[in-house]
């Protein structure tokens, strides 16, 4: 079946929608706009305000009700605009829903899904197009998840409706428009296991999200230059699969960080640093990594595209570790 | 504020004044514990705004939720969590009613549905929404209680909650603890409109200013509000004014007050006030309140025992319930 990101995610919320009395979407023009991203157009018509329901411009309220709904037996799915704007209910999210567990002694578990756009590419400026991913991975209690396909897209609401515990879901904004055959049976996901996206014998290049589609295209063109790069899409960002990282760093023998994220204190960073601790002796060439310039994402779009990872640079840090051998 | 009614009933009289007595004395003990560094962490203590939580938890049912910030001893307390969970939980036991994990500021218990314990000033409001919508979508006719105090008024969580408790007609209880300090910043020198009950009607909540140490009038504005939230799924909102007599943490030398304004208030003691007034009506007798001091030392004792017999938990669960099913 043809389709788009979009409509693979809004696909599963009306399925979570049908199949739980408990679930409902909530957030800054869920409804009536049908959603900033126009992820939710229709759900409204079809489950009503009670359930499809808009919010104030009140991000800490919003999630944090939706935190006290999840300990009062419901299932939420919130919506944050963009992960910019979580940053006004960064309090509810890290005081809160990744600690009330802790801090009761297993007492209470808080079953919310909370579901924001990431990622830069459609010049709107510092403020709308942060990747900040990483501060939430950073923090135990969470899931942090980013499905980068349609199959992930469509299945990972599911599971993450599933678990007990407080999940992120980051959506990429340059995916929504993707299209791609999705499968109608769709059993092919996972929030536990990263995903080898490319089987491959040189160079293992990790990334995620939004910037999966621009490293299988850096790995068309390395086989160009006879490079058979593997890609690993991390999809759970936390917990971190690390065995498969490992597995594919230790069969390549190198690796090139892939994350659109500040390299200062990057998940990039992070990965680098388990691999270096595990696999240090199984590495030809040092690591490497494509991060964003760390400069707030300007305007113009020449500037927006030179600041973002990009195929070129992808190809050619690739290109470089394979020229190294330690 | 409250007309306070004339007459008590000497069950009711008593009831109240062991409650007070419980959470007084408990907290006397806690800052001798604390001196001896068996209580570690920061500890508020709740002492002069006793009648607050003893006069409100009454009101609330079983299947009620109640939301409280870091001074939250008096209502786990008031909530019937057994003081012996409470002090084990102070020492960070495993017995205690976090099984440790918690401390003071977070106190927790599922039984009695008391969602903490929040140590982040207006925390708990969002939560309480959020408690309350699940009744409300579930059509359960329970009420949520938040207890919170005046510091966190200047919050945009407050502001955000209010908002959204008046506009989905939520059931919510809010419960402002106006103690006129922030830690150490006064109610006038942090807000710009001091009638903080105003703020609540400017939402379109109901809401009323109550004589925080007096048990009676505290007692009769929660019964009322509880009936009209249930009666209307409506929040109201209940300014309760009152005082901290110790300093806001153990931590805390009190240089932002002077002490002829707390002795001031000293004078208002919810404990001794409701004794007198007991007495002069003849209600309850010397012997009555010998009882109740004798029952509350007593508890206190064995509270502490629990507590100094209860485990450490071991090091190896360092990791445990960070997530649901790992660890």
């Amino acid at each position: 079946m043809k389709t788009t990101y979009r409509e693979a995610i809004r696909a599963a919320l009306r399925e979570a929608l049908q199949q739980d009395k408990r679930v409902f979407l909530m957030g800054e023009d869920v409804g009536r706009y049908g959603g900033c991203y126009a992820v939710s157009q229709g759900l409204l018509q079809e489950f009503g305000e009670e359930r499809i329901r808009d919010t104030p411009l009140s991000e800490s309220a919003f999630v944090g009700a939706g935190i006290g709904a999840a300990l009062g037996g419901m299932r939420p799915i919130v919506e944050v605009m963009t992960v910019n704007f979580s940053l006004l209910c960064l309090d509810q999210i890290v005081n809160t829903a990744a600690t009330l567990r802790h801090m009761s002694g297993g007492q209470f578990s808080v079953p919310i899904v909370l579901r924001m756009t990431t990622g830069a590419g459609r010049q709107l400026a510092a403020q709308h197009s942060h990747s900040l991913e990483c501060w939430y991975a950073h923090v135990p209690g969470l899931r942090v998840i980013a499905p980068a396909t349609l199959e992930d897209m469509r299945g990972m609401l599911r599971l993450a409706l599933d678990d007990p515990d407080p999940v992120i879901i980051f959506e990429h904004n340059a995916l929504y428009n993707r299209e791609g055959d999705l499968a109608e049976d769709n059993n092919v996901t996972d929030i536990r296991r990263a995903a080898v996206r490319r089987q491959g014998k040189d160079i293992s290049l990790i990334c995620y999200g939004g910037n999966l589609h621009k490293t299988l295209e850096a790995a068309e063109q390395l086989v160009l230059n006879g490079i058979d790069a593997e890609v690993i899409d991390l999809r759970s960002l936390r917990p971190l699969d690390e065995e498969t990282v490992l597995a594919s760093v230790r069969k390549t023998r190198r690796a090139v960080m892939i994350d659109e994220s500040w390299r200062s204190g990057s998940l990039a960073a992070e990965i680098g640093m388990r691999v270096a601790e595990q696999a240090f002796y199984d590495l030809d060439a040092p690591l490497a990594r494509v991060c964003t310039a760390e400069v707030p994402i300007p305007y113009p779009g020449h500037l927006e595209q030179a600041a973002l990872p990009q195929v070129e640079t992808i190809v050619s840090k690739a290109q470089e570790a394979m020229a190294q051998n330690v | 504020m409250e007309q306070k009614p004339s007459q008590v009933s000497r069950e009711q009289g008593l009831r109240w004044l062991k409650d007070m007595s419980r959470i007084r004395r408990m907290e006397e003990k806690c800052a001798e514990l604390y001196g001896q560094e068996k209580i570690r962490g920061f500890l508020h203590l709740y002492i002069g705004e006793e009648a607050v939580a003893a006069g409100a938890m009454s009101e609330l049912g079983e299947d009620d939720a109640v939301v409280a910030t870091y001074r939250e001893h008096g209502h786990a307390l008031m909530r019937g969590i057994s003081m012996n969970a409470i002090m084990a939980e102070m020492y960070g036991k495993l017995e205690g009613c976090s099984h440790g994990r918690g401390g003071s500021m977070h106190l927790f218990d599922a039984a009695t549905r008391f969602y903490g314990g929040n140590a982040i000033v207006s925390g708990g409001l969002p939560l309480s929404i959020g408690l309350a919508l699940a009744d409300k979508m579930q059509n359960r006719k329970r009420v949520t209680a938040c207890f919170f105090g005046e510091g966190a008024v200047a919050e945009g969580e407050f502001h955000e909650s209010l908002n959204l408790a008046a506009l989905w007609q939520l059931p919510v209880l809010f419960v402002c603890e106006n103690n006129l300090y922030a830690m150490g910043t006064a109610l006038a020198r942090s807000e710009s409109v001091t009638d903080i009950h105003l703020k609540a009607e400017s939402y379109g909540i109901f809401s009323a200013a109550v004589d925080g140490m007096d048990v009676i009038s505290v007692n009769t504005a929660v019964c009322d509000a509880v009936k009209r939230i249930r009666k209307k799924s409506a929040p109201a909102f209940l300014e309760m004014r009152t005082y901290r007599f110790r300093a806001h943490s153990m931590f805390d030398p009190e240089l932002y007050r002077n002490k002829e304004e707390v002795e001031q208030w000293k004078q208002l003691c919810p404990v001794a006030t409701l004794t007198a007034r007991l007495r002069a009506q003849q209600v309850i007798g010397e012997e009555d309140i010998a009882a109740i001091e004798n029952a509350v030392a007593e508890e206190i004792q064995t509270a502490i025992d629990f507590a100094e017999a209860g485990h450490w938990e071991p090091v190896e669960d360092l990791m445990k319930d960070i997530y649901t099913n790992r660890g």
